[in-house]
């Protein structure tokens, strides 16, 4: 499909119009929805009002409208992409396309994947390319459970952009109340699974209402229409070119004994001639001499362009390698944690060896038995000991050797692979990077010679866990943030783990289920230990119910600098404040799994100190934290 | 301060970025090369991806011959002028019976074509083969990969493509498979246009309009482009203003009537035309799922 739309310019100054076309963008973006929900037809809209159609496409889909249809007489939008009773007729396995269509502003890439469940592998491929997500809902069906399984999907694999598309908004008389009330049902949703933000925009694909022209049907929507969005929409851009600078190499060109060119597309970051870079995993540093290209020479590269570095020294360098910022360099692992998709009729073997393919690497790994499974339609963690067609789960892998890497939410290019299987080699999976298990062992370019001593000596104090454990509001947070200003105050350096902050980032990726509680603890624990080997005081508020996993914490940290501090509120008095609103939610049920109310919380048997805090004001609280701190109790 | 990468831009480094994989991850690639604009865009992008060197694979020209002269001119300047090695195979069978367009109708593909690119292909032993595909031009092609298996025997199995995520294209092939490897995927014709005019690329002057001796047959206007034209009882050749907009066999190829004779006038007219690219293209005229047919059975 390719003609465009002859505007006014074309005709009367082809200079100017090659000129405009020629500063556009791009934009990938996947849609979300089934064939019920009117996908194809919004697609076909979109090309149509774009002027993507010629006209003997036009007169060809008039002729089929009317034969084929379902619209009556008026034009069936949906048989302009392929329908997928056709491709099921063929035999082609239903999948992902990829369609094309500009505006003045930006060229768009539509990876096109069906909806229903068993195609989740489909729009996983579709979404690992796409900038934005838009996700189409019936307006008079609201938030299905395919909204939520697309949704999340969608925000798994890292999509920042989401467009909630009400569509068929003219089957529900364009009403206004209906609009708000499936875009608040969607926003209690996203907000639990994480999604920072969306745009809703009621649309009707069928009949056009702000698909790109205005809707006068809906004059009491004031946002953008579909396609001003679309064209607008803010890209990464400016936020992948400020990360530290990550280049795959992929080539080496070395066309004679005076030139050695490492070539790759720029992952993260900017370049420039002059700057100090560092080769992964070997750690050897060095500096850029020239940005070579077909056009000349370049004063500086940017994430997204394929270049050529030369260096100034001489040294081993070789597919498979990451130039990084000498001073930020990205790191080197042999054992991590990951989502998996599996994404193959056999399913997941835990120990067989897969080859596996990260940015320019591919090396052996084995995947151990996943830790869970994912219900991809409730988001629920289930126990699994495979993974099969379909199916996406946490798992920890090992490879052979160590490689270079990023999580996955640092860069899609270093934290993304796929899985390989070494005997039919069809790509069985793709994985997704949480984050490494252990530095690996034989990797020394940072000097690892300064110890948890040097940092505290530097620091000039002794570090500390201060462990506040208690009811949801109890008052752990209050007093935590009064504790760390007056150690701040002290010119103390601290830092406070707070439990509401780190599910956002961390522990996203975790529930509320007592295994996921356990493990929430765990991940808290393990990063208080490593902020204190970097000498601060750490500062934790969790409602850490179980006693088993405080006293794990406990025996992570180093003798004497483990305080558990017990926020004594009586059950009445937090559910009386209530000041998050939770407690009434989960009296209503809304909220399962909620300490105090269906899920036990276990009281400190002998914690370092309790505080009352009907007594006790949060103020004397925090001097009595300072106090035991300092060895004054 | 933020660079604003525009669109070609963005094509042209992924484009670059598939080049790369292939050369590093495969023994032995090859360019098909049939001269055409878009095969003029996919040199200049290979070139552009291991500058200063030469690509480090050669050019395959599947040859019929029975291509425009123009077409053989430009082919034999940009080979020389890329440095690369330029490969000419005709198949042997084809040229012994005498296949032409006149007398054997969809034969002439056939056998030039699609068993002279099987037969190529497997004479060199070459394991990848770019070529200059884009998922625009028709809807069985939307679905394509950019990395495309061919069993021992050249066939494509649709039913059993793998997925292709992020940047990461799985290269490892079961002894006898081969890939074809489709670099511009994701440009459309008019990203075609722009980027020959933007990066000032040589392309066949046939897709300019030129004073050229012409018939009409069967609705398709053609270019007499040497004696070998078999001109039918009354048939006399006409000087028409035309220029080409897909380029093949000559006697095959349909042009259109244009006073197009610079670029921006080309695009301009593509711009404000009504009628889609493969129009002019006999090939697609058999069947409707023809082009999904072909493919199967091996035409690129």
């Amino acid at each position: 499909m390719s003609s465009y739309k002859a505007d006014a310019l074309i005709a009367k100054d082809i200079d100017a119009y090659l000129e405009q076309h020629q500063r556009k963008s791009l934009l990938r973006f996947i849609t979300c929805g089934s064939v019920d929900d009117g996908k194809s037809t919004l697609i076909g809209r979109l090309l149509y009002d774009s002027k993507m159609i010629f006209e003997d496409q036009l007169a060809a889909l008039e002729a089929d409208s009317k034969r084929v249809g379902t619209q009556g007489q008026n034009i069936d939008f949906a048989l302009l992409v392929d329908g997928l009773a056709a491709e099921r007729e063929q035999g082609i396995t239903i999948d992902v396309a990829y369609r094309f269509f500009t505006t003045e502003k930006r060229k768009f890439i539509v990876a096109d994947t069906p909806g229903h469940e068993q195609y989740t592998r489909n729009m996983v491929t579709g979404a690992s390319t796409a900038d934005l997500a838009v996700i189409l809902i019936d307006a008079r069906k609201g938030v299905l459970t395919q909204t939520r399984r697309h949704s999340y999907l969608a925000h798994l694999i890292g999509i920042r952009h989401l467009v909630l598309a009400v569509n068929k908004m003219d089957l529900v008389d364009y009403d206004q109340v209906t609009f708000d009330a499936i875009v608040a049902d969607y926003r209690s949703f996203a907000e639990q699974i994480g999604i920072k933000g969306f745009t809703a925009i009621p649309i009707s694909g069928f009949k056009g209402d702000n698909v790109t022209a205005r809707s006068e049907a809906m004059s009491w929507y004031h946002g953008p229409t579909l396609m001003d969005h679309l064209e607008t929409v803010e890209l990464d851009v400016a936020a992948d070119q400020a990360k530290p600078f990550r280049l795959p190499v992929q080539w080496v060109n070395r066309p004679n004994q005076d030139f050695r060119g490492f070539c790759g597309m720029i992952a993260g970051g900017t370049i420039k001639p002059g700057n100090r870079i560092r080769v992964l995993p070997s750690g050897k540093t060095s500096t850029v001499k020239r940005i070579v290209t077909f056009d000349g020479d370049l004063d500086q590269a940017v994430a997204g362009q394929s270049i050529t570095l030369t260096l100034a020294d001489e040294i081993d360098c070789s597919r498979g390698d990451v130039i990084a910022d000498a001073l930020d360099p990205c790191q080197v692992a042999d054992q991590f944690e990951a989502t998996i998709v599996w994404m193959a009729q056999e399913p997941m073997l835990p120990g067989r060896p897969y080859w596996l393919k990260l940015g320019t690497q591919t090396v052996t790994a084995n995947i151990q038995a996943p830790k869970y499974q994912v219900n991809v339609n409730t988001m629920e963690h289930l126990a699994a000991k495979t993974l099969e067609l379909n199916a996406i789960g946490v798992a920890n892998l090992s490879t052979d050797r160590a490689i270079a890497f990023e999580a996955y939410a640092q860069s899609r290019d270093l934290g993304g692979f796929i899985l390989i299987d070494k005997l039919s080699l069809a790509t069985v999976a793709a994985g997704m990077i949480h984050f490494s298990l252990r530095r690996s062992q034989n990797v020394h370019w940072q000097a690892l010679d300064v110890s948890r001593e040097t940092h505290a000596n530097l620091k000039n104090q002794k570090p500390a866990v201060l462990w506040f454990t208690g009811l949801s509001g109890a008052g752990k947070s209050t007093i935590a943030n009064l504790v760390e200003k007056k150690l701040a105050r002290m010119n103390r350096h601290t830092f406070l783990l707070d439990g509401d902050n780190v599910r956002h980032g961390l522990n996203k990726d975790l529930g509320f289920t007592d295994a996921d509680r356990v493990e929430n603890i765990r991940r808290v624990g393990e990063v208080a230990r490593l902020m204190t080997d970097a000498g601060l005081i750490v500062l934790t508020a969790f409602i850490s119910p179980f006693r088993a996993e405080r006293d794990m914490v406990r025996q992570m940290m180093a003798p004497g600098e483990f305080f558990e501090i017990f926020i004594d509120t009586p059950l009445a008095e937090a559910e009386r404040r209530d000041e998050k609103g939770l407690y009434k939610k989960a009296r209503a049920g809304a909220l399962k799994n909620f300490t105090g109310i269906d899920s036990p919380y276990e009281a400190p048997l002998s914690p370092d100190l309790r505080i009352d805090t009907t007594r006790t004001t949060p103020e004397q609280a925090a001097e009595l934290v300072i106090a035991l701190l300092l060895g004054e109790l | 301060m933020t660079v604003n990468l525009t669109h070609l831009r963005r094509l042209e480094a992924e484009s670059i970025h598939i080049f790369r994989e292939v050369v590093a991850e495969t023994d032995k690639p090859v360019m098909l090369y049939s001269v055409g604009k878009d095969s003029a865009v996919m040199l200049h992008l290979a070139r552009k991806a291991f500058y200063p060197a030469p690509p480090p694979f050669p050019l395959l020209h599947v040859d019929t011959t029975w291509k425009f002269r123009a077409m053989y001119e430009l082919r034999d300047r940009m080979a020389k002028e890329s440095g690369m090695e330029l490969l000419v195979y005709q198949n042997p069978e084809a040229k012994e019976r005498g296949i032409n367009p006149f007398d054997h109708g969809s034969l002439h593909t056939d056998m030039w074509k699609t068993e002279g690119l099987k037969q190529a292909l497997d004479k060199y032993g070459f394991d990848a083969a770019f070529g200059g595909a884009r998922r625009d031009e028709e809807k069985s092609r939307a679905k394509e990969r950019i990395f495309s298996f061919r069993s021992a025997n050249h066939r494509w199995d649709p039913k059993n493509q793998r997925p292709e995520l992020w940047r990461l294209y799985n290269t490892r092939k079961a002894k006898g498979e081969s890939i074809r490897v489709f670099p511009i995927s994701n440009w459309t014709e008019l990203d075609i246009w722009q980027y020959i005019h933007l990066e000032n690329i040589p392309i066949v002057p046939l897709y300019f309009a030129e004073d050229r001796p012409t018939v009409e047959r069967d609705g398709l206007i053609l270019m007499v482009d040497d004696d070998r034209f078999r001109l039918k009882p009354g048939e006399k050749p006409v000087m028409r203003s035309v220029r080409f907009r897909t380029l093949g066999c000559y006697p095959l190829s349909g042009a259109v009537e244009s006073h197009a004779r610079t670029l921006p006038e080309v695009i301009q007219e593509m711009l404000l035309t009504t009628t889609s690219e493969r129009q002019g293209r006999a090939i697609d005229h058999d069947q409707a799922a023809s082009m999904e047919k072909k493919k199967q059975e091996g035409y690129f």
